[in-house]
């Protein structure tokens, strides 16, 4: 996983709340077998007008937003659908970071699964953020997780709260599943002391009739 | 040691590391998988080498992009086929048992784990769909990952995970007739937001929630999520063990009387402290109807599509008014004035036979209006479906002009053949009305069963409260 350090970028507002994973990718692309491409299609049903022509009313379309890398959003972002790849496809467009007063958990989870921040801030400082990149174009954030801090070139600083081993996980870029099978000895002690099987009773007409253990 | 509650219980017997200030290790009893969000998981556990550590824990079936159609017929979609060979390649490589679409244990991942009792009391059971908070009803503690998290479970048979905060949530009264577990968990969520669980694991409770079958409890727990709260449970009793007996993965005869000595134990303690604590009269429900474009955005079948205005909350007006342009529906409209265009009995909420009894029973006799153009009665599984059929229910669906239909995700994600053309308003019994959820520029309105097979008959939302439903639950 790509870490996460300190990024500085462009920011686009996305001014709407309950933002859900639908409508960060429609279903009709949830049948692809990758983790990449995904950009192209975020927000697809907003973004694109019949003909997948640029809906010019959406603000990730305004000239000005073009290549932001900061998200900027509004509370219970992510919610709906556990689908990763709404964070694939966040990633996937540029951004970086997303700023928002709050997120789904399963969302919010995703996306440190793929080097995404998601930095919380309070309704009345999103707000502050969502007037700035509004009034000033090329608005440009800088997100520094080290330091926690969200700053901007006018000299605003916005500390944030993050749980401390999320962060680590993300500055190192820590591969979750290497670090838990470090814990190997840890997990068959479990299994020795919990015995767990789903033996089978009644037969069922299943494929794979035979798993290996 | 201080009281605890369910969810506490069974984390507690889930640890296997805790280090403080971190999340904690725990130990994953079940894994659910299915064709739409696993693809990736196992090619990233390929990539790097790994395998599966419990194949013999894990359990695949195809749901989301199967055609409930004829599923004899080759598939046209090469996606959705690429999906299906990618899953049955996997389960193949790594022996994972697969329920495919031509099993008759086939059907929505959701469905079929209780049904054939892969989920069990005080078990932790995950799967890479948010809907999997539905499996808590036994007494379980389910909810759904992302992908990169199938990929951890597929290696290690556990998830990094951070304690939830807890909210015990309390039906009490009698259930009125015409009222479902469905009006019970979608008038919850209007009561505190698509948000207003984020964070927390739910437990229900109260005689109204004890007097519901497993299936009803089944429907609550899985629109959860639709409150933000990312599990439901219901404590274990003697429905739920009656529930159980028998099905194919469910200990027999002394070992299942020890389970059930078990799973007795696992009831929250006298005492146990909860984060928030809400009481709902359930005496006082009415039928519910979602307006807008999220669950949250619901009325009863009485009250009429709100105004804006009436919202205290900025941030809540713009969004009513946003859904209303959405939905093309005028403040102040009647709720029983709203005409639909297509029917859908379906979904993980509410395709069990339970829900299709209670459909088939408000339309027996009678016919969909004019006005229909599609309605639909999908079973949640081929169990399902055979045993509908057993009873007949396909013939009163068929003489009233529903499609009756195989097993699968169908018209609820629209991933499949079946989509809600732009512009058309459903009532559907699924669990989710965003923007475009049925098919782009599709309106859905959320019902019970019993209210969506109503609304098929006159063609628009009527109080079923007003209808003899004696016979139907």
């Amino acid at each position: 996983m790509q870490p996460f350090v300190k990024q500085t970028g462009l920011v686009a507002p996305m001014d709407r709340v309950n933002v859900d994973t639908d409508q960060m990718v429609p279903k009709q692309f949830l049948k692809l077998q990758t983790r990449e491409g995904y950009g192209r299609v975020l927000f697809y049903d907003w973004r694109y007008l019949p003909g997948e022509k640029p809906n010019p009313e959406f603000p990730l379309n305004f000239p000005r937003y073009r290549g932001a890398s900061v998200l900027l959003a509004r509370a219970n972002f992510g919610c709906g659908s556990s689908r990763e790849h709404a964070p694939w496809a966040i990633l996937d467009y540029g951004f970086r970071s997303i700023i928002a007063p709050s997120y789904a958990d399963i969302f919010y989870n995703n996306c440190f699964k793929n080097g995404i921040l998601p930095v919380q801030l309070s309704d009345v400082q999103v707000d502050d953020l969502f007037k700035r990149a509004e009034k000033q174009e090329g608005y440009r954030l800088t997100v520094d997780l080290e330091n926690q801090l969200v700053t901007d070139d006018a000299g605003l600083r916005i500390p944030f709260e993050i749980d401390a081993f999320r962060k680590k996980c993300l500055l190192k870029g820590l591969d979750d599943i290497g670090l838990t099978l470090e814990h190997e000895p840890d997990i068959s002690a479990y299994e020795k002391s919990n015995p767990k099987s789903a033996p089978m009773y009644d037969p069922v007409d299943v494929k794979i009739a035979q798993p290996q253990t | 040691m201080p009281p605890q509650t369910l969810y506490e219980k069974i984390w507690n017997a889930h640890i296997v590391r805790e280090v403080p200030g971190q999340p904690s290790l725990i130990y994953i009893d079940r894994h659910l998988i299915h064709e739409g969000t696993s693809p990736q998981a196992f090619a990233g556990l390929k990539a790097a080498g790994r395998k599966v550590r419990r194949p013999d824990l894990t359990f695949a079936v195809m749901d989301h992009s199967v055609s409930t159609k004829n599923r004899e017929l080759p598939i046209l979609d090469a996606d959705a086929r690429g999906q299906f060979e990618a899953l049955e390649r996997n389960c193949k490589e790594t022996g994972v048992r697969l329920f495919d679409m031509h099993s008759k244990n086939q059907g929505i991942v959701h469905i079929i784990g209780p049904e054939l009792g892969i989920t069990q009391p005080g078990q932790t059971l995950v799967c890479g769909d948010s809907h999997t908070s539905t499996h808590g009803a036994m007494g379980a503690l389910a909810f759904g990952i992302g992908t990169s998290e199938i990929e951890h479970v597929l290696a290690t048979q556990c998830l990094s995970q951070a304690k939830s905060k807890t909210g015990l949530v309390r039906f009490n009264g009698a259930r009125p007739k015409g009222i479902t577990s469905k009006d019970f968990i979608l008038a919850l969520i209007g009561k505190i937001g698509i948000a207003g669980g984020t964070g927390h694991v739910f437990e229900y409770a109260g005689d109204a929630v004890r007097a519901l079958s497993m299936e009803a409890r089944m429907t609550m727990c899985n629109m959860t999520i639709e409150g933000g709260a990312r599990a439901g449970m219901v404590a274990p009793d003697q429905t739920t063990f009656a529930y159980l007996e028998g099905k194919p993965f469910v200990p027999r005869g002394k070992e299942f009387q020890d389970a059930v000595a078990r799973w007795k134990a696992l009831a929250s303690d006298p005492g146990a402290k909860y984060d928030v604590v809400l009481d709902i009269d359930a005496a006082k429900l009415a039928p519910q109807v979602t307006w807008g474009t999220n669950p949250g955005m619901v009325t009863d079948v009485t009250s009429r599509v709100p105004d804006p205005n009436s919202f205290a909350d900025p941030v809540d007006r713009k969004a009513a008014e946003s859904a209303l342009v959405y939905m093309n529906l005028k403040p102040g409209t009647p709720i029983t004035d709203i005409s639909v265009d297509r029917v859908f009995i379906g979904s993980c909420t509410n395709s069990r036979i339970e829900d299709l009894r209670a459909a088939a029973h408000v339309i027996e006799g009678k016919h969909i209006a004019k006005n229909i153009k599609q309605a639909l009665a999908v079973p949640g599984s081929r169990v399902v479906k055979a045993q509908a059929e057993k009873e007949g229910l396909d013939k009163i669906f068929r003489d009233a002009g529903f499609e009756w239909r195989d097993a699968g995700c169908s018209m609820c994600i629209g991933m499949n053949d079946d989509v809600l053309p732009s512009g058309e308003r459903s009532a559907s019994t699924s669990n989710r009305n965003f923007e475009g959820r049925q098919g782009k520029g599709s309106r859905t309105h959320l019902v019970s069963p019993m209210m969506a097979a109503a609304a098929a008959i006159e063609g628009h939302f009527v109080d079923i409260r007003k209808w003899d439903v004696n016979g139907a639950e």
